[in-house]
């Protein structure tokens, strides 16, 4: 103990409790993290990759699989299977439904900001409302809405003089139906985004324009946009990645197979059936890392299109 | 935390609207079309309701009814019949693993939250990118693989734990609680504690945690909502039997789809508004939180 010979350190023991324990918190405070990750992820990441190059039923039990090398990716990209047109509807629907959700989000949280704060924080509950409902039971409804014969929509329909639609049967309708849903539930959110990224832009921008004798229009062409670069991005990017995993609007309104031509299928849907239905384990996890491929290659696209002209905003 | 809290920009009407505005043509459209967005997120929870309270044989009347009926106890009858009177089981069943879900994960992701935020630690840098990464994995792919591990390794398979467990620490609930109490809680806080002679982990009990409440608002709504409608984890893990069966998935059966035209629709609306009924009480208690609360940190750092 060299303490003992230099009396000019204070006569603390070198080893206390109190510095120990906070030496030692920040890693037992972050380590359930790191467990749960361990165990449940990244565990069962590894056996997925594994299981990609093999052909195995789980019932079988573990270490009864057979490797089978590339075959499975190459039997998802071969053209006979349902993995494209799967990969078609889902990006399909997913246009279908995300494309208007911003082109009606954008000027909806414009107008919201502008013109209406007082009712701000009450417009947006209600616009909101849809985003947190369960998905089974507003699913539910919306089929009650669309059915054929006595749906409320065909009713409105026939006052016009419109023939009944068949909005879940026809293959061609139903990436509209379902994305409608998909539409319906989204829109509040991403008006919400937008309206947060409004209140982050400063009003001495809007002050000066208003100044200069700018109309609404030139505010919002060329103040708004340009400044809400960074919230559209992450809009974007989190349309992007969830519309990529559709599963439980189409799985409940049509089907688990896809409805009357499959036109509502999914990949989220298809790995389902081929996981959980099928049980072929290799095949659906190649097809689940072809589909995060996939949903990597859109974000990168998204982040190229949105860094390329300017748009550095801090 | 830059952009304020929707609740801030409410108050001060701007002095730059004049009044005669209103009457513009263009501010009548405007308004219109918030009007009408308004109008069809709220229309469907209308139909719901009312149909909930309507005789099977009249909700799909043509004309519609769209008024409120007088059905309610004789679907709740119909609902309890068709489930073999496990209804309200299978509500309890989706509240149990939903309140779990939000009380495990309040606990380990604002307690990982305080350690990001407060501590200086060998591998903080790293360790926090790693957990910020893991949001880049979809759910999606995690799905076959965590049936794996539950079915084959666990043997967990069938059981409520399955929905909450593995979430418990997420690296969303870490990062939301990381950025607020970054921002909401000064050093100087846990200095003077420790000074005091607490414990790090008393610090978090008794200091942080009554400070960041409104986060845990929060997070606590947006995991509850998340757990409660946890819709395809329940589907895989199979808890798709009575006693476990959860609601969504008994909604589900109940109905074997919405095309189906045999379905007892009285008993299907009821389940319906069972299953949305938890999600409106919690959204109108705490609806003004979770939106700045969800949108405050959510994008620039």
């Amino acid at each position: 103990m060299s303490d003992r010979f230099s009396p000019s350190r204070p006569a603390r023991p070198r080893w206390s409790y109190a510095r120990a324990q906070q030496r030692l918190a920040p890693y037992l405070f972050t380590s359930p993290f790191f467990i749960l990750f361990l165990v449940f992820s990244l565990f069962p990441l590894g056996f997925s990759l594994f299981l990609a190059f093999h052909l195995w039923n789980p019932l079988d039990g573990l270490g009864n699989w057979r490797f089978v090398g590339w075959e499975n990716f190459a039997l998802a990209l071969g053209a006979r299977d349902q993995f494209w047109v799967a990969l078609k509807n889902t990006v399909w629907i997913g246009l279908l439904s995300g494309v208007p959700q911003h082109l009606v989000a954008l000027p909806l949280a414009f107008v919201i900001h502008q013109f209406l704060r007082r009712w701000q924080t009450g417009v947006s509950t209600v616009l909101f409302l849809p985003y947190i409902t369960n998905a089974v039971a507003i699913t539910i409804v919306f089929g009650m809405l669309y059915s054929e014969n006595l749906g409320l929509l065909n009713y409105l329909l026939a006052q016009l003089g419109l023939g009944p639609v068949r909005w879940l049967a026809v293959p061609e309708l139903v990436p509209y139906s379902v994305g409608a849903v998909v539409f319906w539930r989204y829109v509040g959110w991403n008006v919400i985004l937008y309206l947060s990224g409004l209140q982050a832009i400063s009003e001495d921008v809007y002050e000066a324009a208003t100044v200069d004798g700018a109309s609404a229009w030139q505010k919002f062409w060329f103040i708004t946009l340009p400044l809400l670069r960074p919230m559209m991005f992450y809009a974007f990017t989190l349309t992007i990645v969830g519309n990529m995993q559709l599963f439980e609007e189409p799985f409940i309104m049509v089907g688990q197979g896809g409805g009357s031509g499959g036109a509502g299928l999914t990949s989220a849907m298809h790995i389902f059936n081929t996981a959980f239905r099928d049980l072929d384990m290799g095949y659906a996890s190649a097809m689940s890392w072809l589909l995060f491929l996939a949903i990597f290659a859109l974000s990168m696209v998204n982040n190229y299109l949105f860094s390329r002209d300017g748009g550095r905003e801090p | 935390m830059t952009s304020k809290p929707l609740r801030a920009a409410v108050p001060a009407p701007s002095p730059r609207t004049p009044r005669r505005a209103w009457r513009s043509p263009g501010r009548i459209l405007m308004g219109l079309f918030v009007a009408l967005a308004c109008f069809l997120s709220v229309v469907p929870f209308y139909l719901m309701f009312v149909w909930a309270t309507l005789p099977s044989d009249q909700i799909f009347a043509v004309p519609p009814h769209l008024w409120f009926g007088s059905a309610i106890a004789e679907n709740f009858g119909k609902m309890m019949d068709a489930t073999d009177g496990f209804a309200l089981r299978q509500f309890w069943n989706s509240l149990y693993i939903a309140l779990l879900a939000t009380a495990t994960t309040l606990f380990f992701c604002s307690l990982a939250g305080f350690a990001f935020a407060m501590y200086d630690f060998r591998g903080k840098r790293a360790m926090f990118t790693f957990i910020l990464l893991t949001m880049l994995i979809p759910p999606l792919v995690m799905d076959i693989p965590s049936f794996l591990v539950m079915n084959n390794v666990l043997q967990w398979i069938g059981k409520p734990r399955t929905l909450w467990v593995p979430g418990m620490a997420n690296a969303f609930g870490i990062f939301l609680m990381r950025q607020y109490i970054m921002a909401a809680l000064p050093r100087t806080l846990i200095e003077a504690a420790r000074l005091d002679g607490a414990t790090e982990f008393g610090i978090f009990t008794r200091v942080v945690l009554p400070l960041i409440r409104p986060i845990l608002a929060t997070l606590g709504v947006v995991t509850f909502v998340g757990s409660w409608n946890n819709f395809k984890g329940a589907l895989i893990m199979k808890l798709s039997e009575d006693p476990t069966m959860t609601l969504p998935l008994s909604l589900r059966r109940i109905t074997g789809g919405a095309t189906n035209v045999n379905a007892d629709w009285g008993a299907t609306l009821m389940m319906v508004v069972l299953t949305v009924i938890p999600l409106l009480v919690i959204f109108l208690f705490a609806s003004r939180q979770v939106i700045s609360g969800l949108t405050s940190g959510a994008v620039k750092d």
